[in-house]
């Protein structure tokens, strides 16, 4: 097998593995949630990067997935009693399919007229779900807490949903990895590069693109089931949050765009960032300037992110850094 | 009796929908002239919320006079960030400068909240109200949507009509063929991000003398001028201006028909719509 062989893939995955098992050992439920949202967040920016770093689409309204999916996922288990592991797949299943409809529509436009759309379809399904009354409308659903019973207690359904995340994000890093590395992965490189290039040299460019779309649009389905059973709840203002959108996005640039590990250095980053920013009294009501100064340097002078650099920077690295 | 509430929430919207029109014309502007989507848009209107507020409460300038000042210092910030921000990048993909101009908004929310705080704030001014037949409405509402209407006009003049304006719809058309024909592109570019600029801070000012509003208030603007900017087209202000009326005419009547809550989406589905069917906007050329 040549795929035993690729420290590309092998590197970001063990690592992640090793990550998650020793948050398993340590037992500890303060390392646990905070190992969550970092998880979450590099687990939304590799699915996204799929869109934008390969393809090149820039998808503001990404989120949008993370709430429909989440919200999906989160009715079947409180509403209907399915168990997490098939509600966050039908979670999932529903954001990637609802993508395959839009993408068919959307992914027509190009450049900034995409990004614009996909906020608007997130503002659209924000105030969608706020009126659907099946989905609880503007109050939102939760979930009964003897629901937590049937996995021996809220402390055991917690540590569940862990390891759903950590099983995920190991995908999700497969799949990176898997289409980069394919045949269909390089007809999305082409679109990125110039998309009418690729048409005239056959890369069937609306299919490429909307798969890209389905698969980008498939984990944060899951993630927000995930994420939503953890809460406990789940309300439109905090399914279809555009800033939490847009932050996936800086996770990538600051990892770099276009690589296998990049967004998930990006993520825990960025996040590590935050949390040290809010917590340190001195920067504490500046977090957001600081922050965003720190992404307008990026943008400026280091567009290609961290391992993007390092990738131009050090020729010896490339094998082991994708 | 029916007639005259759908007349009433129809005036309300139509009146309100300069303001947006005049909100939207900026960003209108600097997309139009160098295809960059301002993210930093919502924050500037909020901005120019807080330059009137603070010029009023604090040296008790009249609320109008006020805004002539937060029309000086919104062209300024704008060839600031032009320079600062968006200069660099303005050749790079499209992600680049969504993403420079989403910092500069991040900056400004971030330096406002810590200073400001994000409580609301009201501009403690009036002028009564007016009564046309069984529509009232206040006077502020009123001189806010006549200074829309003038700054268009005015706009429209200076683009089509003065030198410097030819020059900004000559670098819109044609970056590279403007700087042949010796226009100063970079100058020209800047200075339309400051116009841009200035007319969002002018809008946040004229809706900060009837609504309350936060450091956070800007972003629903932002949105609404991009629904605005697809439906009326780029580049052109008196598309902004229809394209707000529009907007403002359907908030106006919405409300009627159905529940409130639904008002953003329809208006957001419209925007996607009109983005699939029609992307060069419903009045654009070809």
């Amino acid at each position: 097998m040549t795929l035993w062989r690729r420290p590309g893939l092998w590197i970001p995955l063990i690592l992640v593995f090793l990550w998650g098992l020793l948050i398993l050992v340590s037992g500890l439920d303060s390392m646990r949630e905070v190992t969550f949202t970092l998880m979450m967040f590099a687990t939304l920016a590799a699915s996204l990067n799929i869109l934008l770093g390969y393809t090149g689409y820039v998808s503001f309204g990404h989120i949008v997935f993370f709430g429909l999916g989440g919200y999906t996922g989160f009715y079947l288990l409180s509403q209907r009693g399915w168990p997490l592991s098939l509600a966050a797949v039908s979670g999932g299943l529903l954001s990637a399919a609802v993508a395959g409809l839009l993408g068919l529509a959307v992914l027509r436009l190009r450049g900034a007229y995409f990004a614009l759309a996909t906020i608007g379809i997130n503002e659209a399904a924000r105030a969608f779900i706020s009126n659907f009354s099946p989905f609880g409308g503007a109050t939102g659903l939760f979930v009964n807490f003897s629901y937590y019973q049937s996995y021996g207690g809220a402390g055991r359904a917690l540590w569940l949903t862990f390891i759903s995340l950590w099983l995920t994000i190991l995908l999700v890093t497969v799949v990176s990895y898997g289409v980069k590395h394919s045949r269909f992965g390089l007809g999305l490189m082409a679109i990125r590069e110039d998309e009418d290039a690729a048409l005239v040299m056959g890369v069937k460019a609306p299919q490429a693109k909307t798969i890209a779309f389905v698969i980008s649009a498939f984990f944060p389905g899951i993630v927000g089931t995930l994420y939503f059973f953890k809460n406990g709840n789940v309300e439109p203002g905090d399914a279809f949050q555009l800033h939490m959108s847009i932050e996936t996005l800086v996770m990538i640039m600051l990892g770099g765009q276009g690589t296998v590990s990049g967004p998930l250095l990006g993520a825990v980053t960025y996040q590590g960032l935050r949390g040290y920013l809010l917590t340190s009294p001195l920067f504490k009501s500046l977090h957001l300037a600081i922050a965003g100064l720190v992404l307008l340097l990026i943008v400026l002078f280091l567009p290609a992110g961290a391992i993007g650099w390092l990738r131009q920077r050090f020729q010896g690295l490339r094998r082991f850094l994708e | 009796m029916v007639l005259n509430q759908l007349l009433a929430s129809l005036t309300d919207g139509l009146l309100l929908g300069f303001v947006y029109g005049l909100a939207a014309m900026g960003l209108s502007l600097i997309w139009g002239v160098m295809c960059v989507i301002n993210l930093a848009h919502g924050s500037v209107i909020a901005l120019g919320m807080f330059g009137t507020y603070l010029l009023f409460s604090q040296t008790a300038w009249n609320p109008y006079l006020a805004l002539l000042a937060v029309a000086v210092v919104g062209f300024l910030t704008g060839t600031a960030i032009y320079g600062a921000a968006v200069h660099r990048v303005i050749n790079a993909p499209h992600l680049s400068s969504l993403l420079a101009t989403f910092a500069v908004n991040m900056i400004f929310i971030g330096l406002g909240t810590a200073i400001f705080t994000t409580s609301p704030r009201n501009l403690d001014y009036s002028l009564g109200s007016l009564q046309i037949g069984a529509v009232i409405f206040p006077v502020t509402r009123l001189i806010a949507a006549m200074a829309a209407i003038l700054l268009t006009v005015a706009l429209y003049l200076f683009l089509f009509f003065s030198r410097p304006g030819k020059a900004i719809r000559a670098v819109a058309n044609n970056r590279t063929a403007a700087e042949l024909m010796g226009i100063p592109t970079s100058l020209v570019l800047a200075s339309s991000f400051g116009l841009g600029t200035m007319l969002a801070a002018v809008a946040g000012g004229l809706i900060a003398t009837f609504f309350p509003f936060t450091i956070l208030s800007g972003g629903p603007y932002e949105l609404k001028s991009f629904v605005i900017c697809v439906l009326g087209g780029l580049g052109n202000p008196l598309g902004a201006l229809l394209g707000g009326l529009l907007l403002g005419g359907l908030e106006g009547l919405i409300p009627t028909f159905m529940p409130v809550s639904w008002v953003p989406t329809v208006e957001f589905v419209l925007f996607v719509l009109v983005l699939v069917l029609r992307p060069t906007g419903l009045l654009g050329a070809r």
